[in-house]
């Protein structure tokens, strides 16, 4: 049947099939395409029918990845034929041969256009099937209203019509001026009532392009989306032949749910209680079943319904379920589900804050790192790069570094990337740094970028106390047999500039440094022979008293490489051999490096445009660019004396300058040695140009050349000055802009939930607290991270602690070094119940500018808690024990923001307050039970008991009895501030320090009386 | 969306290919040189999903056969993994146990049958039933033509002898 009078194409499939090696099907085809060009050549002769079967043939060839270039003409004129058999023919060959930019498809919109209008709606068919696979712009202008025309038309049968959505689609890609925006909101509404499934889906995929571009426009869709994926998860009124393995259309259910993804918010509150109850039905209804592809597909559900809880639940209820689900995924046995596992994870991390509960699942993800699978490994990197924080940065980047060795090429160069961006970002101290980029070089130095050693020598140089531990480390590796060259560039770098501080250990004179080194100069490639030359040089200069035998031997290879091909390195010979016999003047020339500016590090900002870059056309990603990176920033500013032309620093002193950057360098422009201009004012770039040629304009004091070379001599004397220079210049660019980069608020309500995390942060500093509660006492632990190359100045931290607290805080450091953590434990005793809360009044000093926050301490009420479970028997005496007021108070709340059962629960128990299942014979209540722990109370219990209301969620009664008068007042209080609907904080401008800190003020217990009252509730926790 | 579909035999031939997103013949050759060497070179129980240059191939083989289908790296991938199980399903009901070879020798028809599933590298029909009535009805639309025509070109024949 399907070979219906084509036998001559079956003759030659077999002909092809039946070559023995490549040579002889290729002398098949050659003969078959003579053949076939001969025959469109007298076109005349040939049948309908002879004419279809060259066509296909032509197809046939074409897919075996032979070059066919002719016969689109003939492909093209079947469009045009009369009949069905043709038409069909000339339809999927040319879309599969041409694609949208070519030529001939100009030539038949006409002809594709008059099936599109016409009545036969098999043709309609086969035109939108092309025009949706390869139309371009032309089309899109041309044929767009026709074919929005028969997708809303209601006389066309949905075989048309679906064709018709899925053409506009690829029409609206192409163009999207095509689709009128105003009209449509109210179309697209009327097209997702559709009934005929089949239609819908292609309706769906046209409105997720849609959406994607214009949330706003269609926001009158959204409830229809939310009914859609109601109907279907309920499987109502679904006809059998659209479930798939007993689902109902995986496919429409994950489309639904990906346009959902690009509303913002779902405002309407039966809206969004809908739909919370279906994405908590998904989460929680799909098991793992035998048979594969029904697996799939509910798989395929669950993961978009993730994504969606992602990204609607603003209360991160729903978060630790779904993180808990997700640790359970990346330990299945099926590997699909692992990585999806993993990968959701990821994309977890960047938009809630739950770092910590993933956290929890390090150990299986290191484990995944060593998975049989590449792309599960790809996995496993991009997560634990993206968990990593200055907590478990060691862990990570020690499995990293141990991976190192074993992982695929192709993963190389990204692991070691990350791996360095990891070891710079989380540095517990410099020193770890230096290791981890040594042993990076070390173990794949082929697959470490420049921009790595750079900013290692960049750290190395700006800060001293570093610059003997780097200089001892360069010299270990140096004894290493086999060396990678870019360790060789490395170390040379380091130990020219700092060998003179190892003087006096073993093996590390200048003439042994000199040896180990020039032992490498043989083999090494010419950049690296530059920068051998200008540590020779520097050896020769703090070699004090001079050595008589290491100059001449120094001396000699300066005049070898004199005549060499290479005019870089001739001209660093020539210079340093000239130099080096003018005596002083070699070490003013050749002073130490000085600092370099601070600036963001070029890896850094490679891996933030790359995150930008695939965050780009991701729904659930768009949130997180509007969260601010915690990635190193420093200051970037133009120096405010770089406008000093540098040509009058003198002829000898550019040149130290030059011999360092010169490699790389192409600001300079010298004549025979000297320099001649150098650009005053280096734009600021984060590439490696950029740092060599910063402290030339930083650098130059604006004073006389005098001064100028003075500062130069005095090499460590003269960089505390650059700094100075450099933190006036911060002032200047930016008094008083010293922005939170974390929305405190956030942060705080955050932390009350969980125990460890970020509590501030900002360009400078970021404060992150950790925190263990037994019984009535709390351990709490401030991290103070100074994220900077420059030390934090007059830090100073006290406790406001509120009346019922009790808080020592251990000393805090005045400084905090560069790039430095601090630990400063706090101890907290809770004397009774209160809901005040203590507030951290923190300030310090950065360059000139003062920082000054006031930040609540999420020391609260609920720390004191610890769930109990207890049974009826124990339950219903207390309780009755306990009757009326003040002991039990009873309170009806309302405006509570709406919440499933579930969901409550989740947020009692992040609250510690044990939620008893079963207890309560109406389902619709909630049942609790906690102690408290104060010095005053000691442990007392506190029940608890919430009637909800399923007609109505914001409502709700609350009942709490405990044997303390006050503990009930302020539990209920406290519960209260937590159920009651307030409107999240707007994540955008933070409110500057100034007005944080008033609003942070622990509140004064006087207002306490008027909180009964929900709505002055809110505005005083506002 | 969809980029392409590839399907590839175990020994790297090429059995259908599909473009929705447009690439030159030449990019062509190479996305298939350079994935049958990332796919056919995969183990027994590993994942589905292969990472290649910022998108994802998701792929699935049947007997010597390999489906690929190349996605946006944010797209569902199960999702498509079902995607190629369904037109898999309708395959096999058409040909009735299909097998490389029904694909060999009809391999136009192994694109009517796409062209019903997808269009703009997006799903079209879920509904196998749907689909294959589609079919048979394109299938009765070219036999009637064909009758049609030999009877004519039987009758010319006759009244020309």
């Amino acid at each position: 049947m399907a070979l219906l009078g084509m036998r001559g194409l079956s003759v030659f499939i077999s002909d092809v099939r039946n070559c023995q090696n490549k040579e002889q099907e290729r002398l098949r085809i050659d003969k078959e395409l003579g053949n076939i060009r001969t025959r469109f050549k007298n076109e005349k002769g040939l049948t309908p029918n002879e004419k279809k079967k060259y066509v296909w043939k032509m197809l046939y060839i074409y897919m075996l990845g032979y070059d066919v270039d002719f016969g689109h003409m003939e492909a093209l004129s079947l469009i045009s034929a009369p009949k069905y058999p043709e038409k069909q023919v000339g339809y999927i060959v040319t879309s599969c041969l041409l694609n949208e930019s070519h030529e001939f498809l100009r030539m038949v919109i006409n002809t594709v256009r008059n099936d599109i209008i016409g009545r036969n709606e098999t043709f309609q068919c086969l035109a939108l099937t092309m025009v949706g696979n390869i139309g371009g712009k032309e089309f899109a202008e041309s044929l767009a209203p026709d074919v929005q025309r028969l997708l809303i038309s209601s006389s066309c049968r949905p075989l048309v019509r679906k064709k018709a959505a899925l053409c506009l689609l690829r029409l609206y890609r192409k163009n999207p001026d095509v689709v009128n925006i105003d009209g449509w909101s109210d179309r697209m509404s009327q097209l997702l009532d559709e009934r005929d499934l089949g239609v819908l889906t292609s309706v769906m995929s046209l409105f997720v392009a849609l959406v994607s571009n214009n949330n706003e426009a269609y926001w009158n869709c959204l409830p229809k989306c939310a009914k859609i994926l109601e109907r279907l998860a309920r499987n109502q009124d679904i006809p059998q032949e659209y479930t798939y393995y007993g689902i109902p259309s995986p496919w429409l259910q994950v489309k639904t749910m990906k346009a959902l993804q690009y509303f913002p918010t779902v405002e309407d509150p039966n809206t969004r209680r809908a739909l919370f109850e279906v994405l908590q039905r998904i989460l929680m209804g799909t098991d793992v079943v035998k048979n594969v592809n029904k697996n799939n597909a509910s798989h395929a559900v669950l993961f978009e319904a993730l994504a969606l809880v992602m990204h609607l639940d603003a209360e991160k209820e729903m978060m630790s379920q779904c993180v808990a689900l997700l640790g359970k995924f990346i330990a299945v046995r099926e590997p699909n589900i692992r990585y999806l596992g993993l990968e959701n994870m990821t994309r977890m991390l960047l938009i809630t804050d739950v770092q910590d509960l993933i956290k929890r699942h390090q150990a299986q993800i290191v484990t995944s790192l060593k998975d049989p699978d590449i792309s599960i490994r790809r996995r496993a990197l991009d997560l634990l790069y993206g968990m990593c924080d200055v907590t478990n940065a060691k862990d990570i980047v020690e499995e990293l570094l141990q991976y190192l060795s074993t992982a695929d090429f192709v993963m190389r160069e990204e692991l070691a990337l990350k791996a360095a961006i990891l070891a710079e970002k989380f540095a517990p101290d410099l020193s770890w740094y230096v290791d981890v980029i040594l042993q990076l070089i070390d173990k794949a130095g082929d697959f470490v970028s420049d921009d790595i050693w750079y900013r290692v020598v960049q750290f190395v140089t700006n800060n001293e106390d570093l610059q003997p531990y780097a200089a001892a480390k360069a010299r270990e590796y140096l004894d290493k047999p086999a060396l990678h060259e870019t360790m060789v560039k490395v170390s040379a770098y380091i130990l020219g500039e700092y060998s003179h501080l190892l003087a006096r250990r073993p093996g590390c004179n200048p003439k042994e440094i000199f040896t180990i080194i020039n032992e490498k100069l043989p083999t090494v490639s010419k950049p690296t022979v530059a920068i051998l030359l200008s540590t020779y040089a520097k050896i020769l200069m703090h070699t004090e008293p001079s050595d008589p035998e290491l100059q001449e031997q120094i001396w000699a290879i300066f005049r070898k490489y004199e005549s060499y091909i290479d005019v870089e390195i001739q001209q660093r010979a020539v210079e340093y051999f000239v130099l080096s016999r003018k005596g002083a003047a070699l070490a003013d020339v050749l002073a130490e490096m000085p600092k370099f500016p601070e600036r963001q590090s070029a890896l850094l900002k490679k891996a933030e445009d790359a995150e930008v870059d695939t965050a780009e056309q991701s729904a659930i990603k768009l949130r997180s660019q509007q969260q601010t990176s915690n990635a190193l920033v420093v200051t970037d500013q133009q120096p405010v004396n770089g406008p000093l032309p540098i040509n009058q620093l003198g002829l000898v002193r550019i040149p130290s300058q030059k011999m360092e950057a010169s490699s790389h360098n192409q600001g300079l422009t010298k004549e025979n040695g000297a320099v001649s201009k150098v650009d005053p004012e280096p734009a600021p770039s984060a590439d490696f140009l950029g740092d060599l040629l910063g402290p030339l304009a930083i650098e130059g004091p604006p004073a006389a050349t005098v001064s100028a070379e003075q500062n130069m001599i005095s090499g460590l004397e003269a960089t505390p000055n650059a700094a100075d220079a450099l933190a006036l210049a911060t002032v200047g660019d930016q008094s008083n802009s010293v922005q939170p980069i974390v929305n405190i608020a956030e942060r705080f309500h955050a932390l009350c939930l969980k125990d460890s995390g970020v509590l501030y942060e900002d360009p400078y500093m970021q404060i992150g607290i950790k925190s263990e509660w037994r019984a009535h006492h709390g351990h709490l632990v401030l991290f103070l991270g100074n994220k900077n190359t420059s030390p934090l100045l007059s830090v100073r931290a006290v406790i406001l602690p509120p009346t019922h607290l009790k808080v020592e805080l251990s000393l805090v450091p005045e400084t905090i070094p560069p790039r430095a953590q601090v630990q400063c434990p706090l101890e907290v005793v809770n004397l009774r119940a209160s809901r005040d809360i203590a507030v951290l009044d923190f300030s310090y000093k950065f360059g000139t500018t003062v920082v000054s926050v006031k930040l609540r301490l999420p020391a609260v009420l609920n720390k004191f808690l610890q769930p109990k479970s207890v049974s009826a028997e124990e339950f219903f005496p207390q309780w009755k024990s306990l009757s009326g007021p003040p002991l039990k108070l009873q309170e009806v709340v309302r405006v509570v923001k709406p919440m499933s059962l579930p969901e409550m629960t989740n947020l009692f128990t992040s609250l510690h307050l044990g939620v008893i299942p079963g207890l309560d014979t109406n389902s619709n209540n909630l049942v609790s039970c906690t102690g408290f722990y104060s010095e005053s109370t000691r442990a007392m219990l506190c029940l608890i008991r919430v009637e909800t209301d399923p007609s109505d969620r914001t409502q709700l009664r609350i009942t709490i009895a405990s044997g303390d008068p006050t503990l009930t007042f302020e539990l209920k209080e406290f519960i209260k501030e937590h159920l009651i609907n307030i409107p999240t904080p707007t994540p955008a401008p933070a409110p500057s320090p100034a007005l944080a800190a008033a609003a942070l003020q622990p509140q004064s217990p006087i207002t306490r009386a008027g909180y009964t009252d929900p709505g002055v509730m809110l505005a005083g926790l506002l | 969306m969809i980029h392409f579909v590839i399907l590839l035999s175990r020994q790297g031939k090429v059995r259908l290919t599909k473009w929705y997103s447009p690439y030159s013949q030449k990019e062509r050759t190479k996305v298939i040189r350079e994935l049958s060497g990332l796919i056919l070179t995969r183990g027994p129980k590993l994942c589905n999903f292969v990472e290649w240059k910022g998108y994802k191939v998701v792929y699935r083989r049947y007997a010597s056969l390999y489906f690929c289908m190349c996605i946006d790296a944010d797209d569902n991938e199960l999702e498509i993994l079902e995607i190629i199980h369904h037109f898999v399903e309708i395959l096999d009901r058409y040909f009735g146990s299909v097998c490389e070879l029904d694909l060999i020798f009809n391999f136009h028809k192994a694109y009517y049958i796409l062209d019903e599933i997808l269009i703009a590298g997006e799903f079209q029909e879920p509904s196998k039933k749907t689909v294959a009535r589609l079919i048979a009805a394109q299938d009765s639309l070219v036999e009637t033509a064909q009758e049609q025509a030999s009877s004519i070109s039987n009758m010319i024949g006759q009244a020309t002898k």
